[in-house]
């Protein structure tokens, strides 16, 4: 188990195997296990997933016990609320050597659910202090930072003293899950990196996730890793794609395609892991036969596409450049990355547009080109001069956001 | 069912009517929030918008100060019904909101099927709509802002014709 979760990625992408992986919560042991030996015995090479859910998530375990005591529906698993001896149960004969676990949980205070995975005997998670912060709580951006620097030491301490190397994995390549354009997602997600490295961890995965465009989520890719074989010396790393985050198509063959998309995407880019969506995603919470489906699609899509050996690498696109350029700008801020990512914010070097959290700059805008790229309408102020042509954005309409939002459905759905 | 009081302590109302747009303590979801933020200013409304995450106390807090013309509760991750029947009797427990228009849609329950019975318990609890149907929804929730927008400004324009 010494490998843990980064060395099983790493063996399986060494035999030419992508890893699939869900996103799975159920509020009942029983159910979550079930889930759990679903995924495992699904005819593709999976990892496991419990999410956690979202009472748990925001720190309300008074809620969470409340709804596990009457019954009522949770929409994920409440690690904490269920205690240790039933989540050693939950996993006992589950997770071994072919079948790690990852916990999933979108915490801006992580520390409770870090605690409780690592008392189960689990050690991969992930998040980021941007990531689990800027759109997903209401916590000052500076307690986020201060939270995930001690998660991350407690889930590298405590997991290394346990003969683990334990893992984490960006969420920063998923802000807000669209609209985000690529180049930022690429460079949050290098600079969480960093940050799990500040505090302690060697062995990391960089997310990104599934945009607009296919040409320009390979160039995203590639210049993911081109970027973290240059800034992050000295840990092991791989990069995970997740099939598209925003508005999801509503019928079977449309969230197929997208699906088989991603799997492409990640294939033809040498990433290592993908987490998969189902084709219940626009409506509710998908059921276990839905994500085991959906896993066995995506392998057999990642089968069927063409692998590139070796991982192919270009720093010579318009997403790299501009990633680099946030990047670099951040890391010039502060010696410390968590000081540089929060001064990075203060100062709108990085800026998530649509954002609302108050410690986001809200100047940045974006916009779907003509070509279904995701680009810059207004760059904030952004650091981007000599890469982005600077303009000032008219203001977008509900009707023009909602169509922006469901480019990617229609798109799927075969409506345009 | 809540007593409605006079208000002690009125705030004035400045400027356009306004919507307080808010998504639920557990749902970090942002851009329902952002879209009906769009809906509501072009239907006339400025809008506070409290964004996502919002603990009960925050949004009591923020309505009994900011004293909106309609608040809109949107929440889409499932926990929406249980959360709705915990926050808005909260609201209208406040003497000073007893008589806002409340409104909560959105994803409400983890099945995807609408539950008329949680429903109607949100109507009873003090909602004055639960948008639970999906998107086409949004053509009456408009309705209804253009709605709150027309009468709060007539409203004000009455007053300042008695008192001005």
């Amino acid at each position: 188990m010494a490998a843990g979760f980064g060395g099983f990625v790493a063996d399986t992408a060494a035999s030419g195997e992508l890893v699939v992986q869900p996103r799975m919560g159920f509020g009942d042991v029983a159910t979550m296990r079930t889930g759990l030996l679903a995924t495992k015995r699904a005819r593709a090479a999976t990892a496991g997933t419990i999410t956690v859910d979202s009472y748990t998530r925001v720190g309300d375990l008074d809620s969470a016990a409340a709804a596990l005591a009457s019954g009522a529906a949770l929409n994920g698993y409440p690690l904490v609320s269920h205690g240790v001896a039933a989540n050693r149960g939950l996993l006992h004969g589950v997770r071994d050597a072919t079948f790690p676990v990852q916990v999933r949980h979108g915490s801006a205070n992580p520390g409770k659910i870090f605690e409780a995975l690592l008392d189960a005997g689990l050690d991969a998670t992930e998040g980021g202090p941007i990531s689990y912060c800027l759109p997903y709580s209401r916590i000052p951006l500076n307690q986020a930072v201060d939270h995930w620097a001690r998660g991350c030491e407690l889930l590298a301490t405590r997991g290394q003293a346990a003969g683990n190397e334990p893992h984490l994995e960006t969420f920063g390549g998923c802000v807000l899950g669209q609209l985000c354009p690529p180049s930022q997602l690429v460079a949050l997600s290098v600079l969480e990196g960093l940050f799990f490295q500040a505090y302690g961890l060697r062995d990391i995965s960089l997310s990104y996730a599934q945009q607009t465009s296919p040409e320009q989520d390979i160039e995203a890719v590639l210049a993911l890793r081109a970027l973290a074989g240059e800034f992050l010396a000295g840990v092991r790393w791989h990069v995970v794609v997740y099939a598209y985050m925003g508005v999801y198509p509503e019928t079977r063959r449309g969230a197929a395609s997208l699906l088989a998309a991603a799997a492409e995407l990640a294939v033809r880019t040498g990433a290592e892991r993908l987490i998969v969506k189902t084709e219940a995603e626009s409506q509710r919470i998908p059921t276990i036969e839905e994500n085991v489906a959906a896993l066995e699609l995506a392998g057999t899509a990642a089968r069927a596409t063409r692998p590139v050996t070796p991982p192919p690498s270009r720093t010579d696109s318009q997403v790299y450049a501009e990633a680099r350029r946030l990047v670099e700008a951040t890391l010039e801020l502060h010696p410390d990355v968590g000081r540089a990512l929060l001064r990075a914010f203060k100062l709108g070097y990085l800026d998530i547009p649509y954002c609302v959290h108050p410690d986001n700059r809200g100047a940045a805008r974006s916009h779907i080109d003509g070509d279904g790229a995701l680009r810059w309408a207004d760059v904030g102020a952004l650091p981007l001069d000599g890469l982005v042509e600077r303009r000032r954005s008219r203001p977008v309409g509900s009707a023009e956001l909602l169509d922006a939002l469901h480019y990617v459905q229609r798109r799927h759905d075969g409506q345009g | 069912m809540t007593h409605r009081l006079p208000d002690p302590n009125p705030s004035p109302q400045k400027g356009r009517p306004r919507a307080l747009v808010s998504g639920v303590a557990s749902d970090s979801h942002t851009w329902n929030l952002v879209f009906l933020q769009l809906v509501c200013e072009e239907e006339g409304l400025d809008v506070v918008n409290l964004g996502p995450c919002v603990p009960d106390e925050l949004l009591v807090t923020e309505c009994v100060d900011q004293r909106p013309d309609l608040v809109v509760i949107s929440t889409v991750n499932g926990h929406g019904y249980r959360e709705g029947l915990r926050v808005v009797p909260k609201l209208r427990a406040r003497p000073e909101l007893a008589d806002v228009p409340i409104v909560i849609g959105g994803r409400l329950g983890v099945t995807g099927r609408r539950e008329d019975g949680l429903a109607g318990e949100l109507t009873a609890a003090g909602c004055d709509r639960v948008f639970d149907r999906g998107p086409e929804d949004i053509e009456e929730f408009r309705t209804l802002a253009a709605a709150v927008a027309w009468t709060a400004d007539d409203a004000s324009a009455r007053a300042s014709v008695q008192f001005g």
